[in-house]
């Protein structure tokens, strides 16, 4: 068994497994990025949650298509339903990133692995973000199949046009409920407890704000779901934006930034 | 290659590590000795960067660990070997840590024949594993970057005794070519094989350190007779303190000593062996026997 005998001594074989010694202390950013990609998917949570996603998308567009107005089943009417479930499932596979090192524990290995634990939670941010956009991409590849074998069943008319602003605004919401899912992921580092607080907060919020006289305007500048709203339709216009950036600080900027305090600080053991 | 000089860390009021200080040098395996809680992992946690000390400071191989290049590669680190996903296979867990070290994959196949986990066993989720299975994970991962020094939390644990014998052999064989082990124990006889030298820990203090030989190599020889009753009475006639055991008497003296008495007394050894000086063990057990009393109070 050679393995037993490639051990320490550098000295014995200088040349090509001399360690570098020199260079920025850690592990280059692409090596964390690939590997926290890998763990969302190597798991039965990470895989089961995809294929769960997947299949609600699947029946609520065959659903639509069976029993929906025939004139709203466009490729736009479809992608939207499709979506109707991402918003709810990718914000968990931003949670489950985050929390995964605490609840199993592997931060042990990982935070050894990389002592530099705000490149690991960087690392964690993008590869939600780059799945995300995966995700997102493989929805609208199939819901062109769905559109084109609806529309060719019914003997309909494809109906392909998505506003450039509809779509770009259905991706960024998308991507801003799945950084908040990794954002709550981060300061409670614990999936169930992330999880009930990202779908109960927001909505408590909700049901405050509009109970309660005079916080409508209030709610128009903080409530995420509001200020999601018209990103989603395509009609975002100037104040607009000033809505979505300060309910983005709110319910993304600071449970992000206390979330990787907390990372940065709390001991691992 | 690891230097420790006087780590504290402090929860609140309390210390759970004191003022601890020690070395361990190239080529030499390390044993860190205490009762459950002493504060080993502490120690261990602060050395790799998890857990922030008070004061005092760690470094390995010259650095802080936080400043190492690709620490993966330099310093191998089991924790605890029960901090895996149970979701994922053993081989799973291994190409994770590859990918972040930058080795080759045909690397985890190198560390899982290292190991002897079985290409059936890698492949099986962590959850099935034994605490035996785990550990050899974990050791799998800490060998995985090709490292200079070791740093182990417990490794023994959970392991059969040919389990514990292989692990001695990897060790051995890893000091032997120039690496630096720094392995934790709360059982003695753990690491009385394989150790040059001991660090005990008790309450977060080191209450004993020195080579192995010093600490555990006394004056004192075992033995069994036809007839233990007579050698012991024999023993003490001729001036030497003898203590009757199950196991045979116990004396103060060297084993040739014992013999020329014996010999003297026409009493047929036979068993015959050096015994650890009482020193280490009755530290050793004297803590254990201290910390086992404030549960029970």
């Amino acid at each position: 068994m050679s393995t037993a005998t490639r051990t320490p001594s550098r000295a014995e074989n200088p040349a090509p497994a001399a360690p570098r010694t020199d260079g920025r202390p850690g592990v280059p950013f692409g090596r964390l990025l690939r590997v926290e990609l890998r763990k969302l998917l190597d798991t039965r949570a990470g895989r089961w949650l995809g294929i769960v996603t997947a299949g609600i998308a699947v029946v609520a567009v065959v659903a639509f298509l069976v029993w929906g107005e025939a004139a709203d089943a466009t490729y736009a009417g479809l992608l939207g339903i499709a979506t109707l479930p991402l918003v709810m499932l990718l914000p968990i596979l931003g949670i489950m990133t985050a929390t995964a090192e605490w609840s199993q524990r592997t931060g042990l290995v990982t935070f050894a692995l990389e002592p530099h634990r705000g490149r690991v939670v960087l690392a964690k941010l993008v590869a939600a973000v780059v799945l995300g956009l995966g995700v997102v991409a493989a929805a609208a590849l199939a819901v062109a199949l769905a559109h084109l074998v609806g529309s060719g069943a019914r003997d309909l008319p494809t109906a392909w046009e998505v506003p450039a602003a509809t779509a770009l605004g259905l991706v960024l919401a998308l991507t801003i409920y799945l950084v908040q899912g990794v954002a709550f992921g981060l300061v409670f580092l614990n999936t169930p407890v992330a999880i009930v607080a990202s779908l109960l907060l927001p909505t408590v919020f909700s049901i405050v704000t509009s109970l309660v006289d005079g916080f409508e305007k209030v709610a128009a500048w903080l409530d995420l779901s509001l200020v999601t709203e018209p990103l989603t339709e395509g009609t975002m216009a100037g104040q607009d934006w000033a809505h979505l950036a300060t309910a983005a600080l709110v319910w993304i900027g600071v449970p992000l930034g206390v979330g990787t305090w907390r990372v940065l600080t709390k001991e691992i053991a | 290659m690891i230097q420790i000089e006087n780590l504290t860390k402090r929860y609140g009021r309390v210390a759970a590590v004191d003022g601890v200080t020690f070395s361990v040098p190239a080529g030499s395996v390390t044993g860190f000795l205490g009762p459950n809680g002493a504060g080993k992992s502490t120690v261990m946690r602060m050395l790799t960067g998890l857990t922030p000390p008070t004061s005092g400071r760690a470094t390995v191989l010259g650095k802080d660990y936080r400043d190492l290049v690709n620490p993966g590669s330099r310093v191998g680190v089991m924790l605890d070997a029960s901090a895996q996903h149970p979701g994922r296979t053993g081989r799973e867990a291994l190409t994770l840590a590859a990918l972040t070290v930058g080795v080759p994959r045909t690397r985890v196949d190198d560390v899982l024949r290292l190991v002897g986990l079985t290409d059936d066993e890698a492949g099986r989720r962590v959850r099935t594993y034994s605490l035996g299975m785990r550990q050899r994970l974990g050791l799998a991962g800490a060998f995985l970057g090709e490292p200079e020094v070791l740093v182990l939390d417990e490794p023994a644990n959970g392991l059969d005794p040919q389990g514990i014998h292989w692990m001695r052999t990897l060790l051995r064989d890893f000091a032997d070519r120039g690496g630096a082990v720094l392995l934790s124990s709360h059982l003695l006889h753990e690491v009385q094989a394989v150790a040059d030298d001991i660090v005990v820990i008790g309450r977060g203090r080191i209450v004993a350190q020195g080579s192995m030989a010093e600490l555990v190599a006394g004056s004192g020889s075992r033995a069994r007779s036809e007839d233990d009753g007579a050698l012991a009475v024999a023993l003490e006639a001729a001036g030497h303190t003898a203590t009757l055991t199950p196991d045979g008497v116990v004396v103060d003296v060297e084993p040739a000593d014992l013999g020329r008495v014996a010999l003297a007394a026409g009493i047929v050894v036979t068993d015959l062996r050096p015994h650890g000086s009482q020193g280490l063990e009755e530290l050793f057990l004297r803590l254990t026997a201290d910390d086992s009393r404030e549960v029970a109070a």
